[in-house]
């Protein structure tokens, strides 16, 4: 027999031991488009589906600690988008009902896609990745952990098993730009998070390099320029500067899914409207109707 | 035709709409869908993309909405899979959603209106009143390219009347 | 909760439920890619990942020694002709010295399971040496040929009237559609079982037995009894069906090894081995007299046809003839080429060359009443076809031609109230990506109408054939019509439940082709044909049995009539089941049905080359993201010219399933090419409209007028719903943006970044030089 499935992680290191070359399947929904299309041929594979220690989330202090084998679907309860709201709209965001109730966070980050959806958000969030092996365990920040397009640092036999975030943190935003309404990659996404305690932003964009992308020089700037007491920008124009910042940011492609100018240009429109967002109640405008006999 | 197939071999057991089937010689990478249409002779499941984008493949797993050509055949030993088979009530019923599909012109090729069975099935189990942005929400995982979706919709409604009555 | 199942004895005009939709929605109707035979084997096709490229060589050694592979076929086995294809055999079976387009087949294998098949695929070696590929269409015609035929398809002139007639107002533009897939949910799939007597069953999914046997037979250098196809389950076709694609293949495995073979393309292959909608670039100028009377209408049309010819004449024949809409125009100058690239061929489609022209004469009537200062429903309304009027072939409209109502009734449907503030954001641009900011959000209205003409012309002598038996009160009705899930099956119930008063009916086992053709399944034509050879043979039987019970009864004929399954006099005196009525005689009738003739277009484009036209308009209302180029679909509103409603249900799904693929083309929609490569085949890059993109439709108004000619003066409704919907979205984006938009499908960074580059120039083509004589 050379499909795993244990229900622990023990079991999980004793597999990797009597196959030391078996692949790693978390919800699958990356994984079994591989093996279907005959790129991937694993000689085995750990399923980790009935892993105990990588189901629900529990919270440590100030932190959630999210077991890897947490889904989308579950990221979208009640509970946890209160914790997590970036988190939750991100999840909202992938694939369709039927991957949300299959993929996990911590497939997410094995698969390391620079669309993955979760991404932006746990880098927004300063997010921690534990892993573990036979060995032992280390904690990981998530451009330790990933370092390229699909590519990671974890070695062989390794597991992610959590992520810790801080709780509700701030205010959150996700943006997704796709060009359908279900079932879509990202054409770019932007995740903003402003930790009115720290006095600090956090904007990561994501499919608009080879991992995410932090936009330090923005959220170094906007962090400077916002009263904090007040929660509003001094300088109304300084949103044009943050925005400009976080275009600058962007390392963008084109590809069959979009051109690198129209991704530039979305990261700063996604960022500039979440940043307006969690500085004030954004007011809708008034929606202008007009006519083609106009 | 075992001994002649590429690759690793496995034998397993799948339970399936309540029954155990014995999976014997199958290579490894054998995606569920493909299991229960070519090894179980359940062929209501259908393959339309192979890649989680299209919802036609859409079963019950352990009672969550899954799409089984996401799912490594041998990797759900243990599992409780329900199927469009395993649906309705008996030979000759249908159940209130398929009968509704039928009644309001959700069908035209057919091709995807097993996943759409499975998903709303899922959908009214969970959400017995929902909104229709709501059920447009729960069935965005599943293509048609027939019906535009006004019929399926159309259906949605009329299965949920009939729970409501 | 379970209904148990019941009987629906519903005649014309009414929604009956389909024969087949049990088994659909219980998952036990059989798909070609759900057939199983004891034994079989998995085929599998070796595709070109080349667009252009000489083959130097091809080793199949190391796959043969893969264990499990027991055939691999090139075009050395292809033991007859080794080219096929539906009006010439310009598309090799395998390619031998070149390929083409990228996803050619080469080679084929047959293996004890698919994985083992796909190891052996790819352990063929094929030798290529890349070429450049030409893949401009616009250059193509001048370009080097790519094949012994040259590069010109087709080419289509329509000239009428004065070609030097000039209006005071001349608007002009150049636009362009892009290759649309029709993403049917059944990916191609069939099974070939060798027989003794050394031909072959096929059981596949197409829309044309028939056709396919023709060309079957040939490759295969069998006689056509001995190439038997039985249809299996459809998952939907919109043309994609049409062209063979595995058919030959297969056969092919199947009678060399001796086993049955299956196979069941994957989304990526599907994509690439079947054809797609022609992409369109056209050049437009339309004249117009101060009054806001067409004067004069311009076109050259470019219609990329890809590697092979497939149905590009016919396609250009309707771009060309359908180029200024349904509108009266006394003066044209129009001209339609169809050429060769190394782009993946093209051909059918729902719309069928009408659609990309549609996009082009619609943004130019807007482009029209905007430059006379008119509002453009007036505009279309002052220059919509009516009866007696000509088409620019010089065809006069003899059928019923209700422009003017369809326009009128889809303007008056009420408008979608505005979004209120508390907006959930799935009702926004973006949905639950959460992009939309309300202040950036604008609502647009945009109008289209459309003409397709229905049924196969041209001087194609077109039938359908169909066998009514009344046997022991049941009538069984045979035909080979392919139903792909437009509900045929339902409609030849209720024609002969109509015909024969409420008789039992059954239908025969799916068509096979050891009975008459039906014809395609294409062209809007199954009612109006094989609807119309049923009708004929039902009636046949009818007359047969009414008029033993005359002479049996003494009872004059025409006062017999069939009211609930029996046969009755008027003056009562005859009451007797129908089962009783044929005495046990076994009443048996076929019939082929064929439509009025149609006459060859000649040389400047002119004849009377069409049976009958239908027409649709549509109104889409959308609100765009001006920042983000992000298009929310609101609402279709549309009435259509559908002569008489047969099947209430059925009719709408077509309009909504129809304007659903309207709206993908207007939105999201394309087959991306890079050199000539397909960069997305698959179902996560070629997004097509889900639920939540997809909006509610409104029919305004079925306009039923009785099309003269047609059996039950209905007229096919798949293909309109398609024709104008796509314009009718893309003119509300431009109503909310200002911007010209001249490409469907139109992307964010269309919108988004329209002020920031050299964008698009209206009218720069080539226009003058090209069309003038």
């Amino acid at each position: 027999m050379t499909v795993f499935v244990p229900a622990c992680l023990e079991e999980a290191f004793d597999a990797f031991d009597k196959c030391p070359d078996a692949q790693l399947l978390a919800g699958g929904t990356d994984f079994m488009v591989e093996v279907n299309f005959a790129l991937r041929r694993p000689p085995a594979v750990v399923c980790l589906r009935k892993v105990e220690e990588l189901k629900g989330w529990r919270l440590e202090h100030a932190e959630v600690v999210l077991g890897a084998g947490i889904t989308y679907a579950e990221l979208m309860g009640p509970q946890l988008s209160d914790l997590l709201p970036g988190l939750a709209q991100a999840s909202r965001t992938v694939g369709s009902p039927q991957i949300r109730n299959a993929g996990t966070l911590g497939g997410n980050l094995g698969t390391a896609s620079p669309a993955g959806d979760s991404l932006p958000v746990l880098a927004a969030l300063d997010a921690r990745i534990v892993v573990a092996s036979k060995k032992g365990r280390r904690s990981l920040g998530l451009d330790e952990l990933i370092i390229g397009p699909k590519r990671t640092t974890l070695g062989p036999g390794e597991v992610i098993v959590e992520v810790r975030v801080p709780a509700a943190l701030g205010s959150q935003e996700f943006l997704k730009v796709g060009t359908r309404n279900a079932m879509v990659i990202a054409v770019a996404n932007v995740a903003l998070v402003v930790d009115w305690a720290g006095q600090s932003v956090r904007c990561a964009l994501g499919s608009v390099g080879p991992v995410v992308i932090r936009a330090r020089d923005a959220e170094e700037f906007i962090s400077s320029r916002i009263d904090w007491a007040r929660r509003t920008l001094t300088d109304e124009g300084d949103v044009a500067e943050f925005t400009a910042l976080v275009r600058s940011a962007a390392r963008p492609i084109d590809d069959h899914r979009s051109t690198a100018d129209y991704r530039r240009h979305a990261v700063g429109v996604c960022a500039q409207r979440a940043l307006g967002r969690v500085l004030a109640d954004h007011n809708g405008g008034t929606w202008e109707q007009t006519s083609w006999a106009s | 035709m075992g001994a002649d197939i590429v690759g690793e071999l496995i034998d397993y057991q799948l339970r399936v709409n309540g029954h155990e089937h014995d999976v014997a010689e199958a290579w490894l990478g054998e995606n569920l869908l493909y299991v229960l249409r070519e090894r179980l002779g359940l062929p209501g499941s259908k393959n339309a993309c192979e890649q989680g984008e299209c919802g036609s493949c859409s079963v019950l797993m352990d009672g969550k909405l899954v799409c089984s050509c996401m799912v490594l055949a041998a990797s759900a030993v243990g599992a409780d899979i329900v199927t469009v088979e395993g649906l309705s009530a008996g030979e000759n019923e249908l159940s209130d959603v398929q009968a509704a599909f039928l009644a309001e012109g959700g069908v035209q090729c057919g091709f995807c209106t097993p996943g759409f069975v499975v998903s709303v099935h899922d959908l009214l189990e969970h959400n017995p009143d929902p909104t229709e942005l709501e059920v447009r929400e729960a069935v965005s995982g599943n293509l048609c390219r027939c019906t535009g979706y006004g019929r399926i919709l159309a259906a949605v409604r009329a299965a949920q009347e009939t729970r409501q009555e | 909760m379970s209904t148990a199942l019941g009987t629906r004895r519903r005649r014309l005009g009414e929604s009956a439920a389909r024969p087949d939709g049990v088994p659909k929605v219980r998952g036990e109707f059989a798909f070609s890619s759900d057939l199983f035979s004891e034994g079989m084997l998995w085929g599998h096709i070796v595709r070109s990942p080349h667009p252009a490229a000489a083959i130097r060589g091809i080793d199949v050694s190391e796959a043969l020694r893969i264990p499990g592979v027991r055939a691999v076929l090139t075009s050395d086995d292809v033991p007859g002709r080794k080219t096929y294809g539906l009006d010439y055999p310009d598309q090799p079976v395998f390619a031998w010295d070149v390929v083409r387009y990228m996803g050619e087949p080469v080679a084929a294998v047959a293996a004890v399971h698919p994985e083992t098949a796909r190891r052996a695929a790819a352990a063929i070696i094929v030798d290529y040496a890349p070429t450049e590929p030409l893949t401009d269409p616009v250059a193509a015609a001048d370009a080097e040929p790519i094949h012994p035929l040259g590069n010109v398809l087709h080419r289509q002139r329509v000239r009428t009237g004065d070609p030097d007639a000039a209006g005071t107002v001349v608007v002009e533009g150049r636009y362009e559609t892009g290759m649309q897939d029709q993403a049917q949910m059944g990916p191609e799939s069939g099974l070939a079982i060798p027989a003794e007597d050394g031909g072959v069953d096929l059981y596949i999914a197409t829309q044309w037995l028939h056709i396919d046997q023709e060309q079957m037979a040939a490759c295969l250098a069998l006689p056509l009894e001995k190439v038997r196809l039985h249809l299996a389950g459809v998952g939907g076709s919109f043309g994609a069906r049409e062209d063979l694609s595995m058919q030959v293949q297969i056969c092919l495995l199947a009678l060399r090894t001796g086993r049955p073979v299956k196979m069941v393309y994957s989304r990526e292959e599907s994509f690439l081995g079947h054809v797609h909608r022609h992409p369109a670039v056209m050049w437009y100028r339309h004249h117009a007299d101060a009054g806001g009377r067409l004067v004069k209408v311009e076109a050259r049309i470019i219609l990329d046809g890809g590697a092979y010819l497939s149905t590009s004449t016919a396609v250009t024949m309707n771009a060309a003839c359908m180029a200024p809409g349904p509108y009266r125009v006394p003066n044209a100058v129009v001209e339609a080429v169809a050429v060769r690239t190394n782009n993946p061929p093209c051909g059918a489609m729902r719309g069928f060359g009408a659609v990309q022209v549609c996009f082009a004469y619609e943004a130019q009537m807007d482009k029209l009443a905007a430059a006379l200062g008119l509002d453009p429903v007036e505009l279309r309304l002052r220059n919509a076809l009516k009866p007696g009027d000509s088409l620019i072939t010089g065809q006069v409209l003899r059928g019923t031609a209700p422009v003017a109502e369809v326009i009128r009734t889809c303007v008056a449907a009420p408008l979608p109230a505005g979004v209120p503030m508390t907006t959930a954001e799935l009702e926004l641009p973006g949905g639950a990506g959460r992009t939309a900011d309300r202040d950036r959000v604008r609502r647009g209205v945009g109008f289209a109408v459309g003409i397709k003409n229905l049924l196969y012309g041209g001087g194609f002598d077109d039938y359908s054939s169909a066998r009514c038996r009344l046997e022991d009160g049941v009538a069984t009705i045979t035909c080979a019509a392919v139903e792909v899930g437009q509900g045929f099956v339902t409609l030849a119930q209720q024609i002969a439940r109509d015909v024969l008063g409420g008789v039992d009916v059954v239908l025969a086992p799916p068509g096979t082709t050891d009975i008459g053709s039906a014809g395609s399944t294409s062209a809007s034509r199954q009612t109006w044909m094989s609807g119309g050879a049923v009708q004929a043979a039902c009636l046949a039987v009818r007359d047969r049995l009414l008029k033993s019970v005359s002479s049996r009864h003494g009872v004059p004929q025409e006062t017999l009539d069939i009211v609930d399954g029996r046969v009755v006099s008027l003056d009562g005196q005859v009451d007797i089941p129908i089962s009783e009525a044929a005495r046990g005689d076994v009443l048996e009738e076929t019939v082929d049905f064929h439509h009025a003739p149609t006459a060859e277009l000649d040389v400047d484009g002119q004849g009377d080359a069409f049976v009958s036209f239908a027409f649709a308009a549509h109104r889409a209302v959308v609100d765009v993201d001006l920042d983000l180029g992000l298009v929310r679909v609101l609402e279709i509103a549309t009435s259509q010219d559908v002569g008489r409603v047969l099947n209430p249900v059925q009719l709408v799904g077509q309009l909504e399933g129809g304007i659903a693929q309207g709206v993908g083309l207007a939105v999201m929609e394309e087959i991306v090419l890079d050199h000539g490569r397909v960069r997305n085949p698959s179902f996560t890059d070629y997004v097509i409209p889900t639920a939540l993109d997809m909006p509610p439709v409104h029919i305004a108004a079925l306009i039923e007028e009785p099309e003269p000619g047609s059996p039950m003066g209905a007229k096919g409704a798949g293909e309109p719903p398609m024709v104008s919907s796509t314009a009718a979205v893309v003119a509300a984006i431009r109503a909310a943006t200002g911007l010209e938009l001249p490409r469907a499908p139109v992307r964010p960074q269309d919108i988004a970044l329209a002020g920031s580059g050299p964008g698009p120039v209206a009218g720069s083509g080539p226009i003058t030089q090209e069309v003038s004589p």
